[in-house]
């Protein structure tokens, strides 16, 4: 559909799968290709829920999922009824998978709310084709994460006890513990994560309303969406709520890394006892989020026919957000190592020498070759714009930011002050099984959102056309009006010219 | 469904213009977001007030040339903000700091824990928790204050059963002007927005 209507309209339209990566001054690149036509958009996205069968991809992705799912069932439902003594916690290494998982899981979300939120605030155009499912990952990955503290309290029937609820013990939660902070941060996250996601999603949700066909559909999107009716004085107030909702969000996403981090930076425990925690978690959640906002965009826009609107420019930008934070990450390692020589305080000294040569030598090294060496391809433009080179860069974020926190938390743990204490943290069947099982359970809530709710936010891409604005030049030069030319606006607006030499 | 085919077909038997207790108004339809534009200014100068425009994404500047004031919403977000802020620091003095009943609901007696001889009202360790209700508290009025004042949901509405309408959350634009409008003619407010470069004009019925 979209080679046709290009074809028609000759030049005025960015052609389906131009390469928008080229940075032309004076001109901005287009957004949205193959199309300046809102009708169009609109059946892009909406198709993928209004068809009635999916790629096979989308079955074999999902079989394996739940499979996934149904070991973290059995690992957990078996953690439960054993306790904790089913993983292979031991004194000193008494967090180990569990909070690794969770610190992983909880950056993966954090991307998800810096393109919805702190791109918005910059005025970033680009993030309208990602933003909608960057925010749903980021609410699977924090229901993902709050298994973890659920579950390694052990006695998972008191974990009631974290909350200030009034009991027959007359007993309070202790206010002044980071875990404490952790509690409330999380939960304010995904409360905060979530309402700003179904906002974003009520017009989209009335434009899958007013076009469904099924009795069943009309009725789940149509309640859903409140009833939507595009009116502009709705507008008026939904456009503030959304600037307010992403003016809040913005210091809470910081502050949520920042307050997992006190978890440790507020221990005594060498290799934790740091003040470049905050920061450096925030940036390594960035890095960790983004590079799985590519693992999940490059398939999701293949399978379900979305190059038109995740363009390579997208994801060429991405690229660039891994690279940098990749360096700050990068940086923040070998700042850690100074500031160990600088202190002068032996323990700190050792706990880091040891990361880098101890038992756990091979875990730092897979850390830094996956999040501080191979990011810098990323300066390749060739590497940017390469889909399956940027894919695997992405895992292996994706892997070495497990790893980091997997260095942080268990190699500081088994070699603490006291040599006769040390010991080694080898994980059990149960710990792998947990482990895999919450990917299982992202992929399935993850599939299940592609599958039933518009993956890109309709209504934003729509109004970052230029044919969106009511003062397009060729709107005044009387193009544009859909009687005349089924649907599309014919403008006369210069393409998007490549300015390279030899190029048509 | 009533279709103003041509201006001259508006002059219609006298009882539509008494009918008007089953006519919930007009819709206009407009070609793209600078007519639409074009044709709210005009409308509002026309002295209109219960009239609304439809389209699929915000249009930049409609609020300005439709008249709409700026909504209250951020001040009552800053009051709930300074709420969740300072529920933060009852709750946890309350709790951690003092060890004195209050009535909620039931009777509930503070604890002052003494943590590694720290002062009972330890201001900087409560910090993130009030820090965190600020946020949770203005969040949440945000999202229901401006679907309160939307007054959504809304679940029903004329405009919903509209042969068409459905397109406003698609690629159309529409203007719509209310019966109860006490400038509202049948006849004279089709014919208004026809001249405004409406492609159609149609009656909802309520």
């Amino acid at each position: 559909m979209s080679a046709s209507s290009s074809s028609m309209q000759g030049h005025t339209v960015p052609a389906s799968g131009m390469d928008n990566t080229i940075e032309s001054p004076g001109q901005r690149a287009p957004l949205v290709l193959g199309t300046g036509d809102f009708h169009t958009v609109t059946n892009q996205v909406c198709r993928v829920t209004e068809h009635p069968t999916v790629p096979m991809a989308w079955y074999v992705a999902f079989g394996v999922s739940l499979m996934l799912l149904g070991a973290l069932g059995v690992a957990v439902n078996y953690l439960i009824f054993t306790g904790v003594g089913v993983w292979g916690l031991n004194n000193p290494v008494m967090w180990a998978f569990d909070i690794t998982n969770f610190v992983f899981w909880v950056g993966i979300g954090h991307a998800g709310t810096l393109i919805s939120a702190i791109l918005f605030l910059f005025r970033q155009k680009w993030r309208t084709g990602i933003n909608r499912f960057a925010e749903a990952m980021t609410i699977f990955a924090v229901i993902c994460a709050g298994i973890f503290p659920g579950i390694h309290v052990g006695r998972v029937w008191f974990a009631y006890w974290l909350f200030p609820i009034p009991n027959q013990m007359e007993m309070w939660p202790q206010f002044r513990s980071p875990l404490l902070w952790d509690v409330f941060a999380v939960s304010t996250y995904f409360t905060v994560s979530l309402v700003f996601w179904y906002i974003g999603l009520i017009p989209d949700l009335a434009t899958l309303r007013d076009r469904a066909k099924g009795t069943i559909q009309q009725f789940a999107y149509g309640l859903f969406a409140l009833g939507w009716r595009g009116s502009a004085r709705h507008w008026h107030r939904y456009e503030v709520a959304y600037l307010l909702l992403a003016a809040l969000a913005t210091p809470l996403v910081l502050s949520v890394h920042s307050v997992v981090s006190f978890d440790f930076a507020v221990s005594q425990l060498p290799g934790w006892h740091t003040t470049i925690f905050p920061p450096y978690f925030v940036a390594g959640a960035i890095f960790s989020g983004f590079a799985m906002v590519v693992t999940l965009a490059v398939p999701a826009r293949e399978l379900f026919g979305l190059k038109d609107l995740i363009t390579m420019r997208h994801l060429d930008n991405m690229n660039k957000v891994i690279l940098v934070t990749g360096c700050m990450v990068g940086y923040a390692y070998s700042m850690e190592f100074f500031i160990a020589w600088y202190s002068g305080a032996p323990y700190e000294q050792f706990a880091f020498i040891n990361r880098a040569f101890g038992q756990y030598w091979w875990a730092y090294w897979i850390m830094v070759s996956c999040n501080v060496i191979t990011p810098q391809l990323f300066w390749f433009k060739k590497v940017r714009t390469s889909i399956p080179a940027m894919f695997v860069l992405s895992l292996f974020v994706n892997v070495g930011m497990w790893f980091e926190r997997y260095v942080i938390i268990v190699s500081s743990l088994a070699n603490d002050f006291l040599p006769t204490s040390w010991d080694e943290f080898i994980p059990t069947w149960v710990d792998i099984a947990t482990m895999l099982g919450a990917f299982g359970l992202f992929g399935v809530l993850f599939l299940l959102f592609c599958r039933y709710l518009p993956m890109i936010a309709i209504a934003e891409v729509k109004s970052v056309m230029p044919e969106a604005n009511p003062h397009w030049e060729g709107y005044a030069k009387g193009h544009g009006s859909h009687g005349h030319h089924g649907g599309a606006p014919v403008g006369s607006q210069p393409a998007f010219q490549d300015p390279r030499p030899g190029q048509p | 469904m009533t279709t103003f085919a041509t201006p001259s077909s508006t002059t219609a038997p006298a009882s539509t213009e008494t009918s008007v207790a089953q006519t919930w108004g007009l819709v206009a339809r407009f070609a793209n977001p600078a007519e639409l534009m074009h044709a709210a200014e005009a409308v509002r100068k026309a002295g209109y007030r219960y009239w609304d425009c439809h389209s699929p994404f915000p249009i930049h500047g409609i609020d300005h040339a439709m008249g709409i004031s700026r909504t209250i919403l951020p001040v009552v977000v800053f009051g709930a903000g300074a709420a969740g802020c300072t529920l933060g620091f009852l709750l946890q003095s309350f709790t951690n700091s003092f060890d004195f009943s209050i009535w909620a609901l039931v009777w509930v007696t503070g604890y002052p824990f003494l943590i590694s001889g720290k002062p009972l009202l330890s201001f900087p360790a409560f910090v993130p928790v009030m820090f965190e209700l600020t946020i949770l508290l203005s969040a949440l009025t945000t999202a229901f204050g401006m679907l309160a004042f939307n007054q959504l949901p809304e679940l029903y509405h004329p405009l919903l059963k509209h042969p068409g309408f459905g397109r406003a959350t698609d690629d159309r634009f529409f203007i719509s002007i209310e019966s109860r409008d006490p400038q509202f003619l049948r006849s004279k407010t089709g014919e208004f927005l026809k001249s405004l470069g409406a492609s159609s004009v149609e009656v909802v019925e309520s």
